[in-house]
């Protein structure tokens, strides 16, 4: 039956459409202009090359802002996993009612605009800074410490955006493995360290990938932390294609740029997830 | 010696109380088993033995040793759990070593020790098999195998069976007794399953509701109830109501409405009682020589017997009688019933289920 086949994607049409017209054109369009050209005095020409991929793949300067993207995700990542698994954890074996109210202090954060956040941090970071302030009031340092404008700052501040998105990931895992395991490993002589390394830890392993994967990729593709924390000293990947579109108006370079990070972050994940499917495969489903 | 003693032992979780002072020894080598249905607090009291639940009050001792300060990790028991929890990031071999791991056993001896343990369980073939990729039956050996490597003192078992399906449970009870007694541990099993309580134990715990109601090996249990509870947990069982008439020594006379009937020789004062009677010591006799008289208002064949109900004076009775070939009565037959005098238990009244 023809008509039996048809509804499926009937009802699907209109987030059909709307995924098309927001997400696929704006890609298409990106991707086809990465290979335009473009002139000082006539603007962007129709043409087609790989002149900007060229130019791109050529130079250090480039090299050097790519590096420095995927060095701030990897440690954000790291970060993130250090803190968000204990405290997944923690949250496991709380009071129901603490747990609660926990959960609401992680994911509180998150109902917050990344902005306004990030403006918070650039308040305690500055050089006249809370931070900086106390530090110098309580006669530990006596020029201050030097965060804005550093890839550290950068760090300190998306981990505290990311870290909501590693517990939950984690706290799923962990929520799937059976609590009595730890017991058997109790009764069997382990010692609670001993448990949580042994037996919790790898139970979580799933969870903790696949928050790093989510993590890595929000991080490497961030903006508005960036751009107030880092602003043109610290330039990453999302800032410098924000400067080509706005500031040089070489928009056909910005495409390049953002196709290659897009490219370079699935190529990433994609990796990353044949990976973990291998080693863990035998043992969780 | 005993090897556990609970004394007076209770748990209370705010207002219910979930033990209330079990008292029970079990001794070196004997397998006991703690009987009840759900929610009656047997495993609690597992816990409570194992280290995970703090007693309310009351004492657990190990060996004459007070184990109230000593923590889970350092009791030494072997516990197999319910969901068996084995460690799905391990292999069946490294399952079983943990417990050796912790106590620093050198690796040969380890090695030793995991390959004998699995041969008793016979899994030496899949030792490098993750759980994910076994049977429950398997698995439940895995869990067994991993508790018994320690050599524990007592060894703890919560309804190892009920995750299996009915024949594979079956199986397991054989080897489970096979693999204790050649093992010889002493082991206390938590269990809702009156079959699989009688098929494995040396004594049996009833419980209920928190208490220990009888204590006695499974024939005794079975066979001289001390409860209306106990004989209607234990199998099938016909509870009447009765009246106990007042008569010296000897044989107990028995009114039930106006039918009378002969007792066993019992020492119980006259009043109401409860009277119990297992189905399968009820015969199909002929007219005058039956105790009482009625009607088949349900037969039901199940292979190897018939189940009868049969409505007399003394209410439905319900009769088992072994599948032998012979023709047994149809529905709405007419059939007299009869029974010896001893095979009566006399018991509290409303003291059933
Ligand atoms: N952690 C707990 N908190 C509150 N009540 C509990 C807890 N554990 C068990 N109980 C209660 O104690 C009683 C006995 O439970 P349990 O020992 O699990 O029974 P069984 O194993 O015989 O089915 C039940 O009424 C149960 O609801
Ligand atoms: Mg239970």
């Amino acid at each position: 039956m023809t008509g039996d086949r048809a509804r499926p994607w009937l009802l699907s049409a209109p987030a059909l459409l709307l995924f098309a017209v927001m997400l696929v054109t704006p890609l298409v369009m990106t991707a086809i202009l990465s290979f335009n050209s473009f002139d000082f005095y006539g603007g962007i020409q129709p043409t087609f090359g790989f002149s900007n991929y060229a130019d791109v793949l050529g130079d250090s300067y480039f090299y050097e802002i790519f590096g420095r993207t995927f060095l701030i995700a990897l440690v954000t990542t790291v970060i993130c996993a250090l803190i968000g698994t204990p405290q997944a954890y923690f949250l496991l074996r709380m009071h129901p009612f603490w747990r609660s109210l926990m959960i609401l202090v992680v994911l509180g954060p998150l109902l917050i605009s990344v902005v306004v956040r990030t403006l918070g941090w650039a308040i305690l970071l500055g050089n006249n800074g809370v931070i900086n302030e106390a530090l110098r009031n309580i006669g530990l340092i006596e020029r201050p410490l030097k965060m804005m404008y550093t890839s550290g700052g950068i760090v300190l501040a998306l981990v505290h955006v990311m870290v909501p998105f590693m517990i939950l990931a984690v706290w799923a895992a962990l929520q799937r493995q059976d609590p009595a395991t730890e017991k058997a490993a109790e009764s069997l002589g382990a010692k609670p360290f001993t448990v949580f390394r042994r037996i919790v830890l790898p139970q979580a392993m799933p969870g903790i990938l696949s928050g790093s994967l989510i993590v890595f990729s929000l991080s490497a593709s961030a903006f508005a932390t960036p751009a107030i924390l880092g602003g043109r000293r610290v330039k990453v990947v999302s800032t410098t294609v924000y400067d080509e579109f706005l500031n040089t108006l070489n928009w056909p370079l910005g495409a390049a740029i953002a196709v290659i990070l897009l490219v370079s972050v699935l190529a990433i994940m994609v990796a990353w997830n044949r990976l973990v499917e291998k080693r863990f495969a035998a043992v969780f489903q | 010696m005993a090897i556990l003693e609970l004394r007076d032992l209770t748990k209370r979780f705010g207002e219910t109380i979930a033990v209330d002072r079990f008292t029970l020894s079990v001794e070196k080598g004997e397998f006991v088993s703690l009987l009840g249905p759900s929610g009656c607090g047997k495993t609690t009291t597992l816990q409570m033995v194992a280290g995970f639940e703090t007693p309310t009050s009351g004492s657990i001792a190990l060996n004459g040793r007070d184990l109230s300060k000593v923590p889970a990790r350092a009791r030494g028991l072997g516990i197999v759990f319910q969901t068996y929890a084995l460690f799905p990031h391990m292999t069946v071999e490294e399952n079983v070593g943990f417990g050796l791991e912790m106590r620093k056993v050198p690796a040969d001896e380890r090695k030793r020790r995991i390959a004998e343990t699995l041969d008793l369980v016979h899994l030496s073939h899949l030792s490098a098999r993750y759980p994910r990729q076994m049977s429950g039956g398997q698995r439940q050996r895995v869990a067994l195998a991993r508790a018994l490597v320690i050599e524990p003192e007592l060894l703890l078992l919560d309804e190892p069976l009920s995750n299996l399906d009915a024949k594979l449970r079956e199986e397991m009870q054989l080897e489970l007794r096979r693999i204790q007694q050649e093992a010889g541990v002493t082991t206390l099993l938590v269990t809702h399953d009156q079959s699989e309580a009688m098929a494995l134990s040396d004594r049996i715990a009833v419980m209920q509701g928190g208490r220990l109601i009888q204590e006695a090996t499974p024939f005794e249990a079975y066979d001289r109830p001390t409860n209306g509870f106990v004989s209607s947990f234990l199998g099938k069982s016909n509870a009447i109501d009765a009246h106990l008439e007042a008569g010296g020594p000897g044989a107990a006379q028995l009114r039930c409405g106006d039918i009378r009937l002969d007792g066993p020789v019992s020492s119980q004062g006259p009043g109401a009682v409860l009277v119990s009677l297992r189905p399968e010591r009820i015969e199909f006799c002929g007219e005058g020589e039956g105790i009482v008289s009625g009607t088949v208002v349900e037969r039901v064949f199940l292979g190897d017997q018939w189940l009868f109900k049969v409505k007399t004076g003394l209410g439905e009775l319900l009769v088992v009688r072994r599948n032998s070939g012979r023709r047994e009565p149809d529905l709405g037959e007419a059939v007299h019933l009869s029974w010896q005098a001893e095979h009566l238990r006399i018991l509290e009244a409303g003291s059933a289920a």
